[in-house]
């Protein structure tokens, strides 16, 4: 009887573990095939889409590094571009400016970030909407 | 006899998959054109007037003046761009690259990208996208000028002329306009579609192979 329980709350705590996990990764998937559409909307044009880039005219978005440690501001890059600046990707120096995107909301962003740093040889996870909202708020 | 004729069927399928072997591919003439009739050694004979490019004067990104005349005897692809252009100008390049990769170390082929924002594409502006671009030499040129003259050109390509505030809106024609050696036009291809671009370098060795009976003057 007693093995019965804990055999039963086992099968239930695993369950629950399972579906947990499946939520997650639903949600995973939601954003980041809405970030896929937005990406080749707003950004495939001139990223390419591998997230190749263009010559030393546009940057690649393959910089792991760079990403992961730029993560806070990338919202903000995207939401209000970047002024005429130099930023080096990969080893390389890229001069120029990039156009804001005023009109993507947080939600937008979040999928959008999702969709980059899960793609071309990114592994950033969900970038949930909380996350890019609190990024958002604190752009300069 | 229906044995006969059934041979014959045969015969006749054959010889029209032979002859669609044959036939070389050819690529079309575009624009309007006109007849003109002549009397050359006594006897009329009518001549079709197509459609050309008129001459130029532009400057490319070393500042050197490039005309018609630069252009004789080649073979060549023009499109209209700007460099600071957010839209469709970077996939136009990223595929005229592949255009540029595949014929460049050919005398007689070239691509000129004139720029419909004159005021801010100096010639030295030019030169510092070319070299981001990363191309050189003189197989693709980079053309700048005066702004009415650039604009009235895009419709000797038959692409849209670009609006009053067509670097505000960002709008202007994503075309690939191919010409041959006489001046006229024999493809039009959406720069911003790959496959329509790798048609274009297909079209491009067709245009090649055909015979140079009269190169423009």
């Amino acid at each position: 009887m007693k093995l019965k329980v804990i055999a039963f709350i086992a099968v239930l705590l695993c369950a629950i573990v399972i579906s947990c996990q499946s939520e997650a990764e639903q949600d995973f998937k939601r954003y980041y095939t809405g970030g896929a559409v937005i990406y080749k909307e707003k950004c495939q044009n001139c990223h390419g889409a591998n997230g190749e880039g263009l010559s030393a005219l546009i940057p690649p978005l393959t910089d792991t590094a760079y990403l992961k440690k730029n993560k806070a501001r990338l919202a903000c890059f995207i939401k209000y571009g970047i002024k005429e600046t130099i930023i080096t990707i990969n080893g390389k120096a890229y001069e120029g400016s990039m156009p804001a995107n005023v009109d993507l909301t947080s939600i937008e962003i979040a999928k959008l970030l999702t969709y980059m740093g899960n793609s071309f040889g990114n592994k950033m996870g969900t970038i949930a909407f909380e996350e890019a909202d609190a990024d958002l708020a604190k752009c300069k | 006899m229906r044995k006969l004729a059934a041979l014959l069927l045969v015969t006749l399928a054959f010889a029209a998959c032979k002859f669609n072997d044959a036939a070389k591919p050819k690529l079309p003439i575009m624009g309007n054109r006109d007849a003109v009739t002549k009397v050359v050694d006594g006897k009329q004979v009518t001549d079709t007037i197509y459609h050309t490019i008129p001459d130029f004067k532009f400057v490319n990104q070393y500042g050197d003046t490039i005309t018609q005349n630069s252009l004789k005897g080649d073979i060549y692809v023009a499109d209209f761009f700007f460099t600071t252009c957010p839209s469709i100008c970077p996939i136009m390049h990223r595929n005229m690259l592949k255009v540029y990769n595949e014929f460049k170390n050919l005398p007689d082929f070239k691509i000129i990208s004139h720029t419909i924002d004159p005021k801010h594409d100096s010639a030295a502006v030019m030169k510092k996208y070319a070299d981001k671009l990363g191309i050189s030499g003189n197989s693709w040129w980079l053309l700048q000028g005066d702004k009415e003259a650039t604009y009235n050109i895009s419709q000797d390509y038959l692409v849209k002329r670009p609006g009053p505030d067509a670097k505000e809106i960002f709008m202007h024609d994503g075309y690939f306009v191919l010409v041959d050696k006489q001046k006229r036009i024999r493809g039009m291809y959406d720069g911003t579609e790959e496959k329509e671009v790798s048609a274009m370098i297909e079209d491009i060795k067709t245009l090649r192979t055909e015979v140079d009976t009269e190169i423009a003057q």
